[in-house]
């Protein structure tokens, strides 16, 4: 982190992630074997040799299942995390319009703030019977309101500069101001908050998948791939346990990063 | 706004949050697809003939509409009694109060330990900032911020409990015995791995958040005049760094239990530890609908009383905050 070229640094760190991350969603049109293939001459088979990351307790390559688990983990990421911005912005626009409508969004985001994260999610996943849709939605249920403090708090100030007094002194609409002169100003906002959620996002649809109320069991998301290897470690089978969570780890590593670096840059 | 006026007010709100995670969670679980009698009866859903669940669905009443379920949840709520759980067979409150029993040990001193080690390496970081020990904590702290908290769980058990066989692989103390037969030293045995998880991951916020203190009241006047005055990094680290830092960092500890709460759902669900986290787990998988909607009012409380003592510290330490708003 030099300080004498930050803008370089920066600009070089965006196009690693990127261009990792892009290479891990295109994954699949380039590497043959899909996850679900058994073979059962090749059950739980160390990593080495032809088996890079070793095989599960169906002769199931682990390299081609946390590979999928990880494309799975990014889209239902990317959902949810464009999702909750969705939300957050909506409802800090809607506070902006009365006084009542912004006690009555505060009191929502305190309420959701006040319940740890992962209750609500068990509950909304609960609500809504699991499945990848209930994972998505009860992630953006549960993320939106950090975000949209912040964005509230913006646009609250906003409201009192010269330039919104001079325009509804002119005569022009709320609605007008909102989507002309308020929500352009707060866009920049939005795009690093949604990349603030992601790597958020991301764990906690792992974890509930993972506790058993999230995704699929037949998908290879990396919770259902980190489950079935509980039942396998004890019995030390390692690998299984190992190279799901460090490819999440990776993964949402480089994100964070990513959005890190995004932020500094905007 | 005097601190007792202004207490009262936030105990109102607290009352009103109360009263909204009631109402939501209350709605939640009415619009879930299982049907709650089914979810009752488990395997012997196909014994049971459509008269002898119509008389199940009137004990329990499922019958009445949802407005008037709430309206009696809600009533019996505000006497005291949270309902029964039937996964377990015991009232609510009796299972909430044993479970966060055992939860406290592991929430309570991985709370602490992760309050005071994360404050001492975000002092230790950002005294010298772009120093070799800030980046190797920093770095630390990136990295477990981005951890899955169940995969390092299962990482602690797979290198201690079957490799070096240091600790054991499940629950709270050995299987087979009774609970009340177990010593307070395996018990503290069976606590070390779990704790230590939670701590490792608590760590990272509370690290960054003292960091960047530091790392400004190095680089503001403060610290200047006292370098000029021949004070040395860690005579301005020690004398001023930490009082500047200490209240925020004892803040967000206090707003950080949220978080905690949830680290110990997984970490208990990976260890089978057998606390709080694990009966909100059981009692989702399951569908029981009375212990689930308990745990989720009490964990708010739990939460919203940590927030509420944050404030308070923070307004009885730094009279300013109080005169500004009012």
């Amino acid at each position: 982190m030099r300080p004498t070229q930050p803008h370089l640094y920066t600009l070089g760190y965006i196009l690693l992630s990127g261009s990792l991350l892009a290479l891990l969603i295109s994954s699949h049109w380039w590497l043959g074997t899909t996850p679900a293939h058994m073979q059962f001459d090749a059950r739980l088979i160390p990593p080495g040799g032809n088996h890079w990351l070793g095989t599960d307790a169906l002769g199931r390559e682990l390299w081609a299942r946390t590979l999928a688990g990880l494309r799975i983990s990014f889209w239902v990421g990317l959902s949810a995390a464009l999702l909750g911005t969705t939300i957050a912005l909506s409802l800090a626009a809607l506070s902006t319009l009365s006084r009542q409508m912004d006690a009555l969004v505060s009191l929502l985001i305190d309420t959701l703030l006040s319940v740890p994260h992962l209750i609500l999610l068990l509950l909304i996943a609960f609500a809504l019977g699991g499945g990848t849709q209930a994972v998505i939605i009860a992630v953006a249920l549960t993320h939106w309101p950090s975000l949209a403090r912040v964005l509230r708090a913006e646009l609250l100030t906003l409201r009192h500069a010269p330039y919104i007094r001079i325009s509804r002194s002119l005569g022009k609409s709320r609605g007008f101001i909102l989507f002309h002169h308020l929500l352009p100003h707060v866009l920049p906002h939005c795009l690093v908050g949604a990349l603030l959620l992601f790597p958020h996002a991301i764990l906690h649809e792992a974890a509930l998948t993972f506790l058993g109320v999230g995704l699929d069991p037949s998908q290879p998301a990396i919770g259902v791939l980190l489950a079935e290897a509980m039942r396998y470690i004890t019995a030390g089978y390692w690998w299984l346990g190992v190279f799901p969570g460090l490819g999440l780890l990776m993964m949402v590593l480089c994100i964070d990063r990513l959005a890190f670096h995004l932020r500094r840059a905007l | 706004m005097r601190v007792t006026q202004w207490l009262a007010f936030r105990l109102l709100r607290l009352g009103l949050v109360l009263l909204c995670v009631a109402t939501l969670s209350f709605g939640l679980v009415m619009l879930s697809p299982i049907d709650p009698v089914d979810a009752y009866l488990g395997p012997q859903m196909a014994q049971v003939s459509p008269e002898q669940r119509a008389i199940i669905a009137h004990r329990w009443g499922f019958d009445t509409p949802p407005a008037a379920q709430f309206g009696h949840w809600l009533r019996q709520l505000l006497s005291g009694d949270l309902g029964w759980s039937h996964i377990y067979n015991r009232p609510v409150s009796e299972v909430i109060g044993e479970r966060f029993y055992r939860s406290i040990a592991l929430l309570g001193s991985a709370w602490l330990l992760s309050a005071l080690v994360g404050f001492v390496l975000g002092v230790m970081a950002g005294a010298k900032e772009g120093s070799l020990l800030d980046r190797l904590i920093s770095a630390y702290a990136y990295i477990t911020a981005s951890t899955p908290t169940f995969w390092l769980g299962i990482l602690g058990l797979l290198l201690f409990s079957v490799y070096l066989g240091w600790t054991p692989v499940c629950c709270a103390g050995p299987t087979g015995t009774l609970s009340q037969d177990v010593s307070t030293l395996t018990r503290l045995h069976h606590l070390a791995l779990p704790v230590a998880t939670l701590t490792l991951l608590g760590i990272a916020n509370i690290t960054l958040h003292t960091r960047s203190r530091m790392v400004a009241l190095m680089r503001s006047d403060i610290a200047t005049h006292a370098f000029a005055q021949g004070a040395s990094r860690f005579d301005v680290a020690w004398r001023q760094g930490l009082r500047h830092a200490s209240l925020p960092a004892l803040t967000l500890a206090f707003a950080s239990l949220g978080e905690l709460f949830g680290g110990s759902i997984l970490i208990e669900q990976v260890f089978a530890y057998p606390g709080l986290g694990q009966a909100t787990v059981e009692a989702g998988l399951r569908s029981d609908v009375p212990l689930l909607l308990g745990i989720a009012l009490f964990t708010a409380l739990f939460v919203s009383v940590g927030n509420l003592i944050a404030d308070t510290l923070y307004r009885l330490v730094d009279p300013r905050i109080g005169q500004t708003s009012s």
